[in-house]
């Protein structure tokens, strides 16, 4: 029993992230000890907020067996569109019915993408590839493609909102937002979507194979339908903190950034295929994306090797647990 | 109360399905009483495939009644099957591999529970209260993707009885297990029968069939064409009933004894897979393999191609030895190799007849200019579709759309369309109607006689009798003994295979 929990440590993409992720760290406390900081530490976690809820995301979805690259692109309309109505009707409006909006509005864009996926049956890559542009530039030829400073004060309040601030005693000044919390939120909420719930199990199964769970009664449209809808919500949730979080509603953010996150989910042990991937997986990738993107300057490789890094990260991490596992198949067959 | 009294669990009446202009099932009636099995016998679009979706709701009959304990349904669907106690074991299980034993067992009665929340406890609970049922070990915790198929089949099982099956249908369940593991699954049915629950067991393969079902019922394009006792019907009757036709009984070998040798193999060894092979094969012979699952039986089949590197060995052709471990020079040297899962190791499903035919040598169809000849491979697919009798629309359809029987054929010619002197078939029917059957085998008769040297590696033990000269029985990695063809009968083999 111990011997194949063993076993399946050392040949999980979660173990080897982790093992990169704890040797990038001693690394870099090596060539700089300020490394080790409530700074830097408060840094990574700001830095991830963003890119971790976006990440559950795309989990969720490549766990159905499906892919969607058109997030970003309804993150940024989510929170573009979200701003430009509150500042014209009520720019008064609490923080959180800002957030609902947003949310409201990437749960109706992930809809689209579930309608044709779910509707018409189209490959999920085509179909998110097409709203993926179509999301775009629908907001920037009718919406808006200024990029807005003056938010609504609750969004700029929000942003200023702390779990925990202070200053290191090297002098170094570090602050936890409480806009972390709604990672932790998200989250927590997958974690129970996906393993305590039927429709969880059913996104698995789906996943695993679509044909086996049509035939043992799951409802299949229904449940890839909740996916792309969920996914949706979440990225409109990333989207207005994104927004808030920079202090501005900039149109042409965050698309293009689809990949980085679908890296760092495959990176955690997600598989294209379908059917597999864990969220501790998808937050270790984060984390390795985001450490790779901010303090790759740290241990003296020039910030302009980020994308050679991540490239390297994500074969070798994916194509190790892939090799290990071809050679144990063939040892077995 | 006689038997006939009894209000049958499911009676079919009238049952008639049309797709477009083709009737797939033409006014069948059926009926099967709790504890009790059936074998659904038929050929490949017989109807048996439409028959039973149309039992388990995935398609709707054009007209005729289904009765569930005497209540009439017009049509079904997969929720009310499911809720009845209709479950299917398909031949490709229908289990999810991503997830562990126990989800795949409990899945299906949960949602039938109308459960939201997942609880992990009770999932491994209804696992391993369906798993002492048929009086298995499983590991609940592993994932599907690592246990064997015979485990899978069990794991399929085990589901149905989970979700409070009446019915279980068992598709082509025995195809893909060795004997041993056949007389496992005969045993857990003949359980299952003493609890009530009735089965439908889908074969061709008679001894089986006799073992455990009371009723026997065949499909001939979309016809009832008989029914009746099980013991009514004899292997020649059932065969004739299927196919419609007699078919030719066992050709007798082809004298040999002074066929000169064409493939020697010395002192073949593999760490952990075979040990000390040596077999000579004489032209225009049938040499059979079998043995066990584990018994390196696979393994010797690829390392004779070069799929698999032996350790320490050789292999001649005709006095010249044959580099080990290289696929490529095995196939200049002229021996062909038909995989066993032809559907993924050995054609490409997807792509045409012409294409699966000439892959193996689009060489010899290259014109000077470098461009291929397309008119010598058409008129090559076309050669091998008539010689090989494959019926198919035209060498332009996909391989996916013919029987099974006829994309083994498919593969076949491929080898043959290069003029292989030994040819190795591994399964060379699993997966094929016995008609078919009977083809393929007059087919590696007819191979033999020209000279070709053949190998069968097989678990199916009456195709070896009837095919083989001699057959080599392994066990453990080793040879344990050869027998002649056509000198011991099949229980007699089969009690040597498992001694």
């Amino acid at each position: 029993m111990s011997m194949r929990l063993l076993k399946s440590l050392i040949t999980k993409n979660e173990t080897l992230v982790a093992v990169v992720i704890i040797a990038f760290c001693i690394i870099a406390t090596i060539s700089d000890p300020l490394f080790l900081s409530a700074t830097t530490l408060s840094d990574l976690m700001r830095a991830s907020i963003v890119i971790g809820i976006l990440a559950v995301a795309a989990m969720m979805v490549l766990v159905s067996g499906g892919i969607d690259v058109s997030f970003t692109a309804v993150a940024v309309f989510a929170m573009y569109s979200t701003t430009v109505l509150t500042l014209g009707v009520m720019p008064d409006m609490p923080w959180y019915f800002i957030f609902m909006i947003s949310i409201f509005i990437g749960g109706c864009l992930g809809a689209v993408n579930g309608v044709f996926v779910v509707f018409f049956r189209l490959p999920t890559l085509i179909v998110t590839l097409g709203t993926l542009s179509v999301f775009r530039g629908f907001l920037l030829t009718f919406i808006g493609s200024q990029r807005i400073s003056a938010l609504p004060p609750e969004m700029r309040e929000f942003s200023r909102m702390m779990i925990a601030r202070g200053t290191t005693e090297a002098g170094s000044f570090y602050a936890v937002p409480w806009a972390f919390a709604a990672l932790v939120i998200v989250v927590a909420l997958t974690l129970f979507i996906l393993h305590k719930t039927m429709l969880g199990r059913s996104i698995f199964a789906i996943g695993g194979s679509v044909e086996s769970a049509r035939r043992i009664g799951v409802n299949v449209r229904a449940t890839q339908f909740f996916v792309y809808c969920y996914v949706g919500a979440l990225a409109g949730l990333a989207g207005i903190i994104h927004g808030a979080m920079g202090r501005m509603a900039d149109p042409f953010s965050l698309v293009g950034l689809e990949l980085s996150v679908i890296a760092a989910v495959v990176l955690g042990g997600a598989r294209l295929i379908g059917g597999y991937g864990t969220i501790t997986g998808t937050l270790l990738g984060v984390s390795l994306i985001v450490l790779v993107e901010n303090s790759l300057i740290v241990i003296g490789i020039p910030s302009t090797w980020q994308s050679v890094t991540i490239g390297l990260l994500i074969l070798v991490g994916t194509g190790l647990p892939a090799w290990q596992a071809k050679r144990a198949a063939a040892r077995a067959a | 109360m006689t038997r006939d009294e009894e209000t049958a669990f499911i009676e079919v009446k009238g049952i008639t399905k049309r797709y477009g202009g083709v009737t797939a099932l033409d006014d069948v009636d059926f009926r099967i009483r709790a504890g009790e099995a059936l074998c659904l016998a038929g050929e490949n679009g017989s109807g048996k495939s439409t028959l039973i979706k149309i039992l388990v709701g995935v398609e709707q009959p054009t007209s005729g009644h289904i009765f569930i304990d005497g209540k009439k349904y017009s049509q079904l669907n997969p929720r009310i099957a499911a809720a009845s106690g209709i479950a299917v074991i398909f031949q490709d299980f229908s289990l999810f591999s991503n997830l562990t034993v126990a989800e795949n067992i409990a899945f299906s009665s949960q949602l039938s529970g109308q459960a939201r929340i997942f609880s992990h406890a009770r999932t491994k609970q209804i696992a391993q209260a369906a798993i002492e049922r048929i009086g298995v070990t499983i590991d609940l915790d592993a994932r599907v993707e690592s246990i064997p198929v015979a485990h899978k089949q069990l794991v399929a099982i085990c589901r149905g009885l989970a979700s409070k099956a009446r019915l279980i249908i068992m598709d082509e369940p025995t195809t893909a297990l060795t004997e041993r593991e056949v007389r496992t699954l005969l045993n857990i049915i003949r359980k299952l029968k003493d609890d009530g629950i009735a089965v439908v067991f889908v074969s061709h393969k008679l001894a089986e069939v006799l073992e455990v079902c009371e009723e026997v019922f065949v499909l001939r394009n979309g016809k009832n064409v008989a029914n009746g006792a099980a013991t009514e019907f004899d292997a020649a009757s059932l065969t004739r009933h299927m196919t419609g036709r007699d078919v030719p009984a066992a050709l007798p070998p082809a004298n040999i004894d002074q066929a000169k040798t064409l493939l020697s193999v010395e002192s073949l060894g593999k760490k952990g897979a075979f040990e000390d092979i040596n077999f000579a094969l004489k032209a225009g012979e049938v040499l059979g393999i079998s043995g066990l699952l584990g018994s390196g039986r696979t393994s010797l089949a690829k390392a004779l191609f070069g799929l698999v590197e032996p350790d320490h060995g050789t292999i001649t052709l005709a006095g010249e030895a044959i580099p080990l471990g290289d696929p490529i020079a095995a196939t200049k040297a002229g021996i062909g190799y038909v995989p066993e899962d032809r559907l993924t190791e050995g054609l490409f499903l997807t792509q045409s007849i012409i294409r699966n035919v000439a892959v193996g040598r689009l060489d010899h169809h290259q014109k000077p200019s470098g461009f291929l000849n397309l008119g010598s491979l058409v008129d090559e697919a076309r050669t091998w579709i008539e010689r090989l009798k494959i019926k198919a629309p035209d060498i332009e359809a996909a391989v996916k759309s013919l029987s099974g029987g006829n994309q083994q054929r498919v593969a076949l010619a491929r080898w043959l369309s290069q003029a292989p002197r030994v040819l190795i078939l591994n399964g060379p029917s699993v997966g094929v109607d016995v008609g078919s059957k009977a083809d393929i085998h007059a087919i590696i008769h007819e191979l033999a006689e020209t000279g070709i040297g053949v190998v069968v590696i097989s678990d199916d033990l009456p195709e070896l009798l009837a095919t083989c000269g001699r057959i080599l029985v392994m066990k453990g990695g080793l040879i344990d003994g050869v027998v002649a063809g056509g000198t011991l009968t099949e229980t007699e083999l089969a009690t040597r295979l498992a001694s």
